[in-house]
């Protein structure tokens, strides 16, 4: 646009608000059209919004990500990988030649061997093992790509909850749908491109896990909440009601114009563009959460009614939070979410393990199972990458670290060797990746680490871990730092 | 050249580029948006409507020089400027990581307040936050200084290795200062040498050494009038303690408890429960260790007391919950709480002192303090000057090793910042890295120029930040020129003002203060505002969050409570920073959130409502001196006619709407405060002040 041609507009724009009493930003869009300048300011708007969607890098597999975040680490010894051997040794230590250099948060490495007490079963075509507290999972078996070699170097809760969910220890770095949403931008025209649900307990990482870090904050995880307002301030003040609010946009937008006009700051295109997307959330939102707009069986399938479990429910939690979680995932995944992180707490079992396991799988399993068959069913898993896991694993020593009656048995984090599993948008289903030895303390075979995970899931999305960087004092940053290989063997 | 145009040497070297680039400077800014542009600029605060009057009135030369003055000596100058350097501080009132309450951490903050305000030198500024603790005979102020040190994440989750973490403040530290004094990515050589700047791996851990040998110290620092009423009180608190302990045989079980504790710490054997207990000492108790160890007649008052505490809160560590509920000691706990509130007590604040048995420092190969190299001594990068005692140096050297006049990158480090603050980007963009990947200056010899001014000033922050504000070039208007579109569409040339969306706490300061809510005490602890109900419920660790009550919660946004992994809303979504490592540059997002957080937010909407009824009180006039009137106290101007217009038509609609709901009317406006007989005009009001504060303009700096 030249000195010309912004004067034109500008006269012209006058004239008409003079003799139509004042025109909104549509009758702006249709005069810059008729000047041929609509596709231009478009473009340096498009420039403007952070949101805006973007080419990946190559073609991909997936267009979304729904990342259940078990934060607190599950046990992949009584839940994925079984361990018979561990019978054998019930009751002593490790051998001293396999607990040199294991560093443990709590307990000793001389620990005495603790054997899960879960029945397993093989399921599906595959023939993959799931414990008896997965019987929902289990039968999604042929959709699933089990990786029981994941380790990572953190073993506490909040480097190590960091490290999974922003691909460093340190706190004040991306969130992987931060990076992602930076990537690609958001489909979405009324719904934040990067959600956040949680249920079960408070997490260590806190808001850290959904952090945009340095990147703007047009790319940070927007909680959608359970109680009150599920977008904070996404209600209207008390009195002002939905045409008193459109009334208040519009005067807001017209006079924000009227200054666009004067200063030329893109910025003020910008900030309308904002208030437009912030009013569409208004009725976006609640629509989106509205889970009677299902039919019965979905919701069952989900289980978002089921009786509530008198152990959650002692520990002020609601056990069906994750179920609801679950579903408005598919929601939002329908409605152009990029990445949906859901976060179940606390799995840290390292006291009453048996007791606590199987609270969290009641209120997990059926919903995790409902969720790949409702998106498979929709044929929205083609294109949506599941992800399922926590932050380590736990040891297959036993932690007493706690007084009292009863089982108080519990297992210490252990970030050697735990298990992760994946489903959809290109991961090939129906198969087992990496072996742990005999007592499941150490990977044998295909380790994979939490950046070459993070890798190989920007690889499904079309984006190159190593070129979706972001400058940073002084320093180009990436989710994976300066590690991590994409692994083609979970790949279709 | 325009030699007009130039008001001061700063000029000369803008307008030596832009004719170089063949072009011109801008006209000045309109005196009403100069005004806003200072007020916002060196208070953060807008201009009352008295003030513009008198301004707009004042036809005198210097009238623009005497605001400048009137200012500098603001009180809200060293809340405006505190803000800056917190950022660079990592200031915040949690720990990080697992997050537990930092109550003492206020007291730096406190102090950098008063000490932008006292126009304290920069090189004292410096010195006195890098190594207070080190001066010959330091004050407790200068003590307090050393809290910039404390403002690290600290780590206390159970489980953790204590050295990793005290490893990772130590580097933390060493970052900061490359960061802020040197504007060097230092980082970068805790693994390697530095693949772009002059810094060896070795270098980084003699930097990284200066800091190694240092002790965490909560002292008593008073503040004026605390002290008498403390000490008159102390013998009867002491008594009153006494009693109450005497009231819970529990407390016999303390000694057997220590003792056990000792044994745990000092044998290899593990016995799960009581090992732990004494390494949660170390996680839990700072120092607690320490006095445990020290033998009971030499710990002082205040020590056992720390003790005594620790084993009421801390006895279920090794006894099951039933027995830990029988002893009594939960409500001990609680009671000793409650009372210890009646009484006065003095502020305490965190500072750092040197070990009296420093470590040896190594090199940590690859970055991994598990895998020590070569013993390093403390040090300075070859490439800078050198330090000037070379045997033994302290933080003390290194603080002033930092300020020296050889010393060729602080000062245009600092200056830079500033001309950051006051045209939105700094001479050199990037303000973090003025090493080889950083950008040029846009204008070296302007920088060089500064810097030297500012040394030869004695490192004067008011005479610099006057000198800047008083040029011709920050004087300029900030509308968008369509000549400069091609040549210089990020106005780096700087031919004219940039427009700057105003930071996340002055659109809250704002806010308050065109509503008159403000409630504008300097200094002080930090508040709690309201938050939305549920905040608390899933994991967002606003627990505990009792809000301010009365006035205080409408202070300044400076003063919002800093917790880590919880940070206020409104202060996020507005791109304040996290205070994980130091921030030297803030973005300036534009989100939908943020159009929620202005419209919906309930502190917002009380201020609108109180800007309604501010409106209805101070200008009786009619409809359009009212809104006149509104322009005044948000914008600083008169509005033109579209918008007197278009803000009527609004005006007209909003009161149809209320009299078509009358329900709404008292939920807009409770009507004792207004003139009863027309309430949905007055209600009306309520949509109009918040137009207003929801502007674009209104949040912006021209």
């Amino acid at each position: 646009m030249n000195l010309q041609e912004f004067k034109q507009i500008q006269t012209r724009r006058h004239f008409l608000e003079r003799c139509a009493g004042g025109l909104g930003m549509a009758a702006l869009w249709n005069l810059l059209a008729q000047e041929g300048l609509a596709g231009r300011l478009q473009t340096e708007l498009a420039q403007v919004n952070p949101l805006h969607p973007r080419a990946p890098h190559f073609p991909a597999t997936a267009k979304n990500v729904i990342f259940l975040f078990m934060a607190g680490a599950p046990s992949q010894v009584d839940l994925f990988d079984p361990k018979p051997e561990l019978k054998k040794w019930e009751g002593l230590p490790l051998p001293p030649s396999m607990t040199k250099d294991l560093k443990l948060a709590f307990i000793k490495p001389t620990a005495e061997i603790w054997a899960s007490q879960r029945e397993f079963r093989r399921y599906g075509e595959c023939g993959m093992e799931f414990s008896d507290l997965l019987p929902h999972t289990a039968k999604c078996a042929d959709d699933i790509c089990m990786i029981r070699s994941m380790y990572t170097d953190q073993f506490n809760h909040h480097p190590g909850q960091l490290m999974f969910s922003c691909g460093a220890p340190l706190a004040g770095r991306p969130a992987m749908g931060s990076w992602i949403t930076y990537g690609l931008g958001s489909e979405s025209q009324n719904l934040p491109g990067f959600v956040v649900l949680s249920s079960g307990d408070p997490t260590h990482s806190g808001s850290k896990a959904w952090s945009n870090g340095f990147l703007p904050s047009s790319y940070q995880g927007v909680p959608f909440r359970s109680g009150g307002d599920p977008v904070l301030y996404l209600s209207n003040p008390e009195g002002i009601s939905e045409n008193s609010q459109r009334a208040r946009l519009d005067v807001l937008r017209d006079l924000n114009q009227e200054r666009f006009a004067d200063a030329g700051d893109i910025e003020i295109a910008s900030r309308i563009a904002s208030y437009e997307l912030a009013f569409r959330m208004q009725s976006a939102a609640p629509e989106l959460l509205d889970l009677s707009q299902e039919p019965q069986e979905i919701q069952n399938l989900y289980g978002v009614n089921n009786q509530p479990d008198s152990y959650a429910t002692a520990r002020k939690t609601n056990s069906n939070q994750f179920a609801i979680n679950c579903l408005l995932a598919r929601r939002m995944v329908e409605r152009g979410v990029r990445f949906v992180q859901v976060t179940h707490s606390s799995w840290d079992d390292h006291t009453e393990l048996n007791k606590r396991l199987k609270s969290n799988c009641e209120m997990t399993d059926q919903p995790t199972a409902a969720l790949l068959k409702d998106l498979k069913q929709r044929g929205l898993l083609e294109d949506t990458l599941v992800i399922w896991g926590g932050e380590f694993g736990r040891t297959p020593m036993v932690e007493r670290s706690k007084v009292g009656a009863g089982d108080t048995r519990g297992r210490d984090h252990h970030p050697f060797a735990f298990t992760l599993w994946m489903a959809g948008g290109g991961i090939r289903g129906g198969q087992i990746v990496g072996q742990t030895d005999e007592l499941g303390l150490n990977i044998q075979k295909d380790k994979i680490h939490v950046h070459d995970l993070h890798a190989t899931i920007l690889h499904c999305l079309g984006l190159d871990h190593e070129q979706l960087t972001y400058r940073y004092q002084g320093r180009d940053f990436r989710l994976t730092d300066v590690a991590g290989k994409v692994v083609h063997q979970l790949l279709v | 050249m325009l030699r007009s145009w130039v008001r001061n040497p700063i000029d000369t070297f803008v307008l030596e580029r832009l004719e170089s680039e063949g072009t011109t400077p801008s006209p000045e800014a309109a005196r009403s948006t100069l005004i806003r542009r200072l007020y916002l600029d060196l208070i953060g605060l807008p201009p009352p409507p008295e003030a513009l009057e008198a301004f707009l009135a004042d036809h005198r030369p210097d009238a623009y020089e005497r605001l400048v003055t009137h200012l500098l000596s603001s009180s809200h100058y060293g809340e405006k400027w505190a803000r800056h350097w917190l950022d660079l501080a990592r200031y915040a009132d949690s720990d990080g990581y697992n997050d537990g309450p930092r109550p003492h951490a206020w007291r730096y903050r406190h102090w950098v307040i008063q000490a932008l305000n006292g126009n304290l030198p920069f090189d004292q500024f410096t010195i006195q936050q890098m190594a207070g603790d080190l001066l010959p005979d330091a004050t407790v102020e200068q003590r307090v200084a050393t809290g910039f040190h404390r403002n690290t994440l600290t780590q206390r989750e159970t489980g953790t290795d204590r050295e990793e973490f005290r490893v990772k403040q130590i580097v933390d530290r060493a970052n900061t200062v490359g960061a802020v004094w040197l504007g060097l990515t230092v980082g970068c050589a805790q693994c390697h040498d530095h693949k772009y700047d002059p810094i060896t791996q070795k270098e980084y851990y003699r930097l990284y050494a200066f800091f190694n040998g240092d002790k965490e110290v909560n002292i008593e620092a008073p503040l004026p009038g605390e002290m008498g009423p403390y000490l008159q009180q102390s013998p009867e608190y002491q008594r009153r303690r006494r009693e109450l302990l005497d009231q819970y045989p529990a407390l016999a079980l303390q000694p057997q408890w220590e003792a056990r504790l000792l044994e745990a710490a000092s044998t290899s054997e593990v016995d799960l429960i009581w090992t732990l207990a004494w390494r949660k000492v170390g996680w839990l108790f700072d120092g607690g260790q320490e006095i445990l160890r020290l033998d009971p007649s030499q710990r002082t008052q205040k020590q056992k007391d720390q003790l005594s505490d620790y084993f009421v809160g801390a006895y279920n560590h090794v006894v099951d919950k039933g027995k830990y509920e029988e002893l009594g000691l939960a409500k001990l706990k609680e009671e000793l709480v409650k009372m210890r509130a009646e009484f006065p007590s003095l502020s305490e604040a965190q500072t750092l002192i040197p070990h009296s048995h420093p470590p040896t420092t190594h090199l940590h190969l690859r970055g991994d303090f598990r895998n020590p190299g070569i013993e390093v001594r403390p040090g300075t990068p070859a490439v800078l000057h050198p330090l000037l005692s070379q045997t033994a140096p302290t933080r003390l050297e290194l603080a002033q090793w930092l300020v020296s006049k050889k010393n060729p990158l602080t000062a245009r480090v600092t200056v830079n910042r500033m001309w950051q603050e006051f045209f939105g980007t700094g001479l050199v963009g990037t303000a973090g890295d003025f090493g080889v990947r950083g950008e040029r200056p846009s204008h070296p010899k302007l920088l060089d120029w500064l810097a030297t001014e500012f040394m030869s000033s004695g490192w004067n922050l008011k005479q610099m930040h006057r000198l800047i504000v008083e040029s011709a070039t920050y004087r300029q208007a900030s509308k968008l020129r369509l000549d400069l579109q091609e040549l210089d569409p990020a106005n780096r040339l700087l031919a004219r003002q940039t427009r700057l969306r105003l930071s996340a706490e002055l659109i809250r300061d704002s806010v308050l203060a065109a509503s008159n809510l403000l409630y504008p005490v300097v200094g002080g602890k930090s508040i709690l505002p309201p938050l939305p109900k549920g905040l608390a419920d899933l994991g967002h660790r606003f627990q505990g969050w009792e809000k301010s009550q009365g006035k205080d919660r409408y202070r300044r946004g400076l003063y919002v409570l800093a917790k880590r992994t919880a940070p206020y809303p409104q202060l996020m979504v507005f791109d304040a920073p996290d205070a994980q490592e130091s921030c030297t540059r803030r973005e300036r997002s534009t989100t939908a959130l943020q159009a929620l957080n202005l419209l919906n937010d309930p502190v917002f909407f009380e201020a609108a409502q109180a800007l309604a009824i501010r409106l209805l009180q101070e200008e009786s006039g009619d409809v359009q001196k009212r809104l006149e009137y509104g322009f005044q106290v948000c914008l600083a101007r008169e509005p033109n006619s579209t918008e007197t217009d278009r803000l009527l038509r609004y005006y007209e609609q909003q009161r149809e709407i209320l009299r078509q709901e009358p329900a709404s009317i008292a939920k807009v406006l409770p009507l004792e405060l207004i003139d009863k007989t027309d309430p949905a005009s007055a209600a009306a009001w309520v949509g109009v002040s918040s137009v207003l504060l929801n502007l674009e303009e209104f949040i912006t700096r021209e």
